[in-house]
């Protein structure tokens, strides 16, 4: 039988924030000797109180302006009760019946797993239900009888992210975390990272025959520490549990992890029962307030977003789809093209009659997206600690453009560039780089490679057309690289067939 | 020596070098070893320390230094967290507990140079009328050591009314401050919700706690009060508003009980009261009236509903406050099988009944399904009893009532029936509820010499008005 997968998720993100949600601890302790970053508020001893973080709330209303929220101006704190030994204060603050965020939603495309856009790629809404500000739990470590708590953690803010069960298959529960994670990063209000616990999802997903609605038996999934651990693991109960109704069996409702080693579900918890949280108003902290000038403010922070970017990208610079979502995936790229592109913005196109929107835009977007970012892995190295500056970049897109230089010199000079940092143009200039053009020097070249193969040329007349491009081949070498590729082409086929006459 | 010694006495003497710190200090710490044995107000005596505080205030002071309470023995309640200094909250749970920061107002008398004589006796987690509830023992009442001395801050008032120290700080959730004070015949203040910082007060009812003084007289309470009141952004809830010179104001608004308005809320003087007690306050009241003051009779309807609303919300608030004794971080751990296992036997055995009876209570204000029904309605009438004074002081200054129905009564004499027990506080929760500030201020004695206190009511930050009237009257009465 055919089934409909409906998904929800909730999701946890650690707010960046240089202090704690309530105290003044560092909010950076992820790595640190336990128990370090620790003061009396976040260890719960008695008598101390929390002081509310204003950043992470600004953080929390950032989200939402991004996610198309309505905020609430005037909220409260709640405690929300149980015991856990990573909880120290046996109950958490959080957000209940005001959440800082509510009905929004976030528009994202479900590309191929390359993410190129294809036929099949569509743009997909979720609607966000809601998005409330909260403090961290600690950490707890087993080991054999004893357990370890670290405190690190405990206090530090935390947006959590609930959708609407508006997902419906894997591939979209990637895209809708891989397009937050984007965001979040792009406003700057966390790592994102998930293998540091940075960024915690929760999906929840139920089957139902296709063609009829009521909702099936909900499993929670757990422990996901990464983005393709949602997709496996969500694909993977997917067909457990199609399998399992087509079987006539009937799922249970459980929460699972993630193993992600063998690529299975298993079973954590089954179902409880309803725990009673007795949220009541925090009576440490007072309600909190937030002005329309103090929302503004926060709007004025709220940077352009990843899918916007994109779509500007494609209209003001002519870039594919393709190109528009690699150079938007992380800001610090984004910001980098585009300061490229405004070193260049004063300059009139080089082809005049070609319909080009930008001259130098597709070039520097294939430098950045190419042979930068290659260069970038392999040295692991972050774009904004490299030595070459995007008006550098420009430059030799301005070279090779004006075709000073063939690509496969720029190649070199990218290169170099890279290491040192020097001026596109002074490298070609010390290594003689410039592109040879000059059609009497060229024809001497092909002649020297015509007479050295003879052979070849033979059977290039008797039919081996294929052999021209191993004799335009030769002539680069001998060029040392810096023929001119097209005309080499052009040049070296009207040598051939003068040789027919 | 120091018999009846008051704050502004110690200053005068030893900048006049009548005697030094050190020398006060010792003395102090003689009398409590000679007397605490028998009345049990120190649950902690801070010998080693309150020496070396007073060396070094006796050299701030040959150094020409100054301040309200340098070189001042006191005595700190033991709810209140002491750097270095065990506080025990009254609990097995918190036994060998020592913090190691200062609650805010601590601090500040530290600062200032205050010497900490000791931790004074409590009810456990300041829950009760009578400092029965401690597990370091029953506080003897000094005017009758077969009664209570009143409650939660029995050991401060003792303490203060023994002379086993010059002053002290105590705390008031419904009244800890002001019954104790009033069934041993000293002055307590309870401050205005907010006015002094909670931070390291170990939490009872959070929206209901507030910190005060027990003290001999209104012009030593108005002394401390300019030391510890004031915003402090490590408590959110604290009161951004400036602190008046309490002591200047006292003494220049001597003469404003001409024309002073106050109330008289019928409400307060019901079937249950002490004969002695209602003539006794009637009779301060007259004393006022005698000074040129305007006596009203007026009514707090909802005043009945007092009880219920703060046994429902201190309960609620305080089930929430204690679930971090859980034996996992410090204090008592008795371990288990498992994890809830120990939390079950860390809690049983560190917590007295009626701490466990309050968080029951308050669990079950809080439980899905009662919520609604107790916890939110309590906090409706909550609203109204904060309306009935809102409106009363528009037409009046101050209220005048007694502290508690009764004198102090016997120990043992309602630990089996806690409802008694709960009804000593009708008269002071109203106060804790509303959020404004309040002063015990004895005012005679029943046939049996024990001491009657009269409470004085304000409104919000009215402390001034209050200890200027208190100090007035006792400047005047002698009492």
């Amino acid at each position: 039988m055919d089934y409909d997968i409906i998904i929800g998720i909730e999701t946890h993100v650690e707010l960046d924030t240089h202090s704690k949600m309530f105290c003044t601890c560092s909010a950076n302790g992820f790595g640190a000797e336990p128990n370090v970053h620790v003061c009396p508020t976040c260890a719960g001893m008695p008598g101390a109180l929390p002081v509310i973080n204003k950043r992470a709330v600004e953080f929390s209303m950032m989200l939402g302006v991004a996610l198309n929220c309505s905020i609430n101006q005037h909220t409260f704190w709640e405690r929300k009760s149980y015991w856990y030994p990573d909880l120290p204060k046996g109950y958490q603050i959080t957000q209940y019946q005001y959440p800082m965020c509510y009905d929004g939603y976030l528009e994202f495309d479900v590309r191929d797993l390359s993410g190129g856009w294809n036929e099949q790629s569509y743009r997909k809404r979720v609607r966000i239900r809601r998005a409330h500000l909260e403090e961290d739990t600690g950490k707890l470590t087993h080991a054999g009888r004893s357990s370890y708590v670290d405190y690190n953690r405990s206090g530090v803010p935390l947006l959590e992210i609930v959708t609407e069960p508006d997902i419906f298959n894997a591939h979209e529960a990637y895209a809708y975390l891989s397009a937050l994670q984007d965001i979040v990063r792009y406003l700057g209000i966390s790592t994102g990272d998930m293998e540091k616990g940075a960024m915690r999802c929760e999906p929840n997903m139920s089957l139902r025959p296709k063609g009829t609605d009521a909702f099936g038996t909900k499993v929670e999934i757990k422990n996901l520490n990464s983005l393709s651990a949602v997709r496996g693991a969500i694909a993977y109960e997917a067909k457990r549990q199609s399998a399992a109704l087509d079987k006539g069996e009937k799922i249970r409702q459980v929460t699972l992890g993630w193993d992600d080693v063998r690529g299975v579900t298993v079973v954590q918890r089954e179902k409880e029962d309803a725990h009673d949280y007795r949220y009541f108003p925090e009576p440490d902290l007072p309600p909190l307030d937030v002005s329309d000038a103090w929302l503004d403010e926060v709007r004025a922070q709220v940077p352009e977003l990843p899918i916007a970017k994109q779509a500007r990208y494609q209209s003001e610079f002519g870039l594919s789809a393709y190109d528009a979502v690699q150079l938007t995936n992380n800001k610090a790229v984004a910001e980098w093209f585009e300061k490229g592109i405004s070193a260049g913005k004063d300059e009139g196109p080089v082809h005049p009659s070609s319909f080009i929107l930008h001259p130098f835009a597709k070039r520097l977007a294939n430098f950045i997206i190419g042979d930068l970012t290659r260069l970038m892995n392999a040295s692991g190295t972050a774009i904004n600690q490299i030595k070459i500056k995007p008006a550098q970049l420009l430059g030799l897109a301005k070279l090779v453009e004006a075709q000073t230089i063939n690509s496969n010199t720029a190649k070199l000079v990218i290169e170099e560039m890279f290491n040192t940092g020097a001026e596109a143009q002074a490298i070609v200039q010390a290594k003689g780089l410039a592109q040879v053009s000059d059609s009497s020097v060229l024809e001497k070249t092909i002649g020297d490679v015509l007479a050295a193969n003879p052979k070849e040329v033979e059977n290039y007349l008797k039919g081996n057309e294929k052999l021209l491009q191993f004799l335009v081949g030769q002539t680069m070498k001998a060029s040392k690289g810096k023929a001119n590729p097209q005309m080499i082409q052009s040049l070296m086929k009207a040598a051939l067939e003068r040789r027919r006459l | 020596m120091i018999d009846h010694l008051t704050v502004k006495a110690v200053r005068a003497g030893l900048q006049k070098k009548q005697f030094s710190a050190l020398e006060l200090t010792h003395a102090y710490l003689k009398r409590i070893h000679e007397h605490n044995p028998r009345l049990n107000a120190y649950i902690s005596v801070n010998d080693e320390e309150a020496l070396q505080q007073a060396q070094a205030a006796d050299e701030r002071i040959a150094k020409g230094d100054d301040t309200p309470v340098l070189g001042l023995p006191m005595a700190i309640k033991d709810v209140l967290s002491t750097k270095g200094l065990r506080t025990t909250a009254g609990s097995r749970m918190l036994e060998n507990y020592v913090p190691t920061w200062d609650a805010t107002c601590v601090a500040n008398l530290r600062s200032a140079g205050a010497i900490f004589l000791g931790k004074t006796n409590t009810d456990e987690f300041a829950m009760g009328s009578s400092t029965e509830n401690s597990a370091y023992g029953v506080t003897h009442n000094p005017h009758d050591e077969s009664r209570v001395p009143g409650g939660s801050s029995g050991g401060s008032a003792v303490a203060v009314a023994a002379n086993l120290c010059v002053v002290a700080l105590g705390t008031d959730t419904g009244g800890s401050v002001r019954q104790p004070a009033a069934y041993c015949g000293i002055t307590g203040l309870k401050n205005t919700y907010g006015r002094v910082s909670r931070y390291g007060l170990i939490a009872y009812g959070s929206s209901l706690d507030s910190v005060g003084v027990l003290a001999k007289n209104a012009e030593d309470a108005a002394i401390i009060n300019s030391v510890i009141a004031g915003h402090d952004p490590k408590d959110s809830t604290s009161i951004h508003s400036p602190v008046p010179n309490y002591v200047d104001e006292i003494n220049s608004l001597k003469s404003k009980i001409q024309n002073l308005r106050i109330g008289v809320p019928k409400e307060y003087f019901i079937g249950g009261l002490q004969p002695d007690v209602e003539n006794a306050v009637r009779e301060g009241v007259r004393a006022f009236e005698r000074m040129g003051a305007v006596v009203k009779e007026i009514s707090l309807p909802t005043t009945h509903l007092g009880l219920p609303v703060y046994y429902l919300i201190a309960t609620a608030e305080a089930s929430s406050n204690l679930s971090r004794f859980d034996g996992v971080k410090y204090g008592l751990r008795v371990n288990g099988d498992d994890l809830i296992d120990m939390y079950g036997k860390t809690r049983q055995a560190g917590f007295g009944d009626e701490v466990k009876r309050r968080i029951m209570l308050g669990t079950y204000a809080l439980s899905a399904g009662y919520y609604d029904a107790y916890y939110i309605r309590a906090q409706k009438v909550r609203t109204l009893i904060k309306q009935d004074f809102e409106r009363a002081y528009q037409e009046v200054d101050i209220i005048m009532t007694p502290v508690a129905p009764t004198t102090a009564f016997k120990i043992g004499e309602k630990v089996e029936d806690p409802l008694q027990m709960y009804l000593t506080d009708v008269f002071s929760v109203t106060l804790n509820l509303a959020g404004n500030c309040g002063i015990s201020v004895p005012c005679g004695f029943d046939q049996q010499k024990l001491p009657i206190g009269m409470q004085l009511m304000g409104p919000a930050l009215g402390e001034t008005q209050l200890l200027s009237a208190a100090h007035t009257y006792q400047f005047s009465t002698f009492n």
